[in-house]
């Protein structure tokens, strides 16, 4: 099953002789499951890639369809209402409410989701328990590490059984072992149904992905990976 | 003294001189016994053939860093010797020396492409990072599969191939960004020949 299809999409900023392309023509499919990582310089439009797959942004040419709903046809509130149901975030920082626990910062995604409070907390907890953060669901934030913050972030993406997370530099903050237990959560998330899109400079963390996908200046030069073909280089030209 | 495999696309240099000195360390053993345990101990990827094995072991004993006992059965018992001990001891206090460079004919290949013209080097040095992350896929598989394992030994080396295949792809990040630089300034040295190269350089930036 198609996650996230973002075909064909483009993004320009400004006009004139301010115009930039973030984005030109790049095409994506990404199945239930899948963990994909996308690589490039600064500026080699990754960012733009995720806002759009996350529907934070549109595209201003191409498509982006989240399990086969074309995001254009939504309004600011149906986009909204899309992204809270489905898709998961998860930023360098882990961006945590400093006054709220471990858990009852996973717990406040299933409530916003509809669950109840009692049963929200119950499930925040099962959920960190599953990713081995069983140990620090009734910390705050200032008493974990920064790796174990990210973590926590990550369940918080993943509450509520969304189909998507999207991940940009997870990583910067945490030294290289604790950058391995990021990625090895964000693998495990995967085995159970959840598609990841892992934006990163670091290749090692990419290297935990199904599919490496390369961008430069907004397009996509290569792919690593098992399901490497020309269907996800469709359009994008790979010399200008 | 070192010979050089091919593990997942990356060389690695052994010395297995060293190797089984180390191994013997621990005690007695036989040359079938020493060739089995390396290749545990490095995974089962290693391999390593018995005739390298005896004719190591002739050596060291030619060095006096083994002695040998003939067992009834004609099998030989190989044994560290105290200069054996020093050897080793100098081995791991000696930091293995940085003229050891792998994939030298990566390097090679992309000057000759820079020089000769014939090719297009920015696709080359995407193909090549495509396989050198291929690669990396593979390592980080494995080590995904060992860290349940606890097997220290093996993670550590695993962890040496992640870091030498992270390096090459990084490399060629950088290749390709200078080759970038290279064409936007040419670019500009064609349209602004006024322009001195350097500067048209300096302002791609």
């Amino acid at each position: 099953m198609t996650v996230l299809d973002i075909d064909h999409a483009g993004r320009i900023f400004g006009s004139g002789r301010l115009r930039v392309v973030a984005l030109d023509n790049v095409s994506l499919r990404i199945s239930a499951g899948e963990f994909v990582a996308v690589m490039g310089p600064s500026g080699s439009g990754k960012s733009t890639l995720l806002r759009l797959a996350g529907g934070l942004d549109r595209p201003t040419s191409g498509r982006v369809l989240q399990a086969g709903r074309d995001l254009a046809g939504l309004d600011e509130a149906g986009l909204a209402e899309a992204r809270r149901r489905q898709i998961g975030f998860v930023f360098q920082e882990a961006n945590l409410l400093a006054s709220l626990t471990a858990a009852e910062n996973v717990a406040l995604a299933l409530e916003l989701d509809g669950v109840k409070p009692k049963a929200a907390m119950a499930g925040a907890r099962g959920l960190l328990d599953s990713l081995g953060l069983g140990a620090v669901e009734g910390r705050f934030p200032g008493q974990l590490s920064g790796g174990e913050q990210q973590r926590v972030a990550i369940a918080r993406g993943v509450a509520g059984g969304r189909s998507l997370l999207l991940a940009d530099e997870p990583t910067g903050a945490v030294d290289a072992l604790t950058g391995e237990s990021v990625m090895g959560l964000l693998h495990q998330r995967c085995t159970t149904g959840c598609a990841v899109v892992l934006a990163t400079h670091n290749v090692r963390h990419a290297a935990w992905a199904d599919r490496v996908v390369f961008l430069n200046d907004g397009r996509l030069v290569g792919e690593a990976g098992p399901a490497a073909g020309p269907e996800y280089l469709l359009g994008t030209g790979q010399e200008r | 003294m070192a010979y050089s495999v091919c593990i997942l696309g990356m060389e690695v240099l052994v010395s297995v001189r060293h190797s089984l000195l180390a191994l013997l360390s621990a005690g007695p053993m036989h040359g079938y016994g020493l060739k089995t345990e390396f290749e545990a101990a490095t995974g089962d990827v290693w391999p390593l053939n018995v005739g390298q094995v005896y004719t190591t072991l002739g050596r060291l004993e030619r060095d006096g860093l083994v002695t040998a006992e003939a067992e009834a059965d004609g099998q030989k018992l190989y044994e560290i010797t105290g200069a054996g001990r020093d050897e080793l001891r100098r081995w791991f206090e000696t930091p293995v020396p940085r003229e050891v460079i792998p994939r030298q004919e990566l390097a090679i290949k992309l000057v000759f492409a820079v020089k000769s013209g014939a090719a297009d080097v920015t696709a080359v040095v995407r193909q090549q990072r495509v396989a050198t992350v291929r690669a990396l896929q593979e390592v980080t598989r494995l080590k995904a599969a060992a860290e349940s394992g606890g097997d220290l030994a093996w993670l550590l080396m695993l962890d040496a191939l992640v870091f030498q295949a992270e390096a090459e792809a990084r490399w060629l990040d950088m290749c390709e960004a200078r080759l970038a630089r290279e064409n936007v300034a040419a670019g500009r040295a064609r349209r602004h020949p006024e322009i001195p190269a350097e500067q048209a350089a300096e302002r791609s930036n």
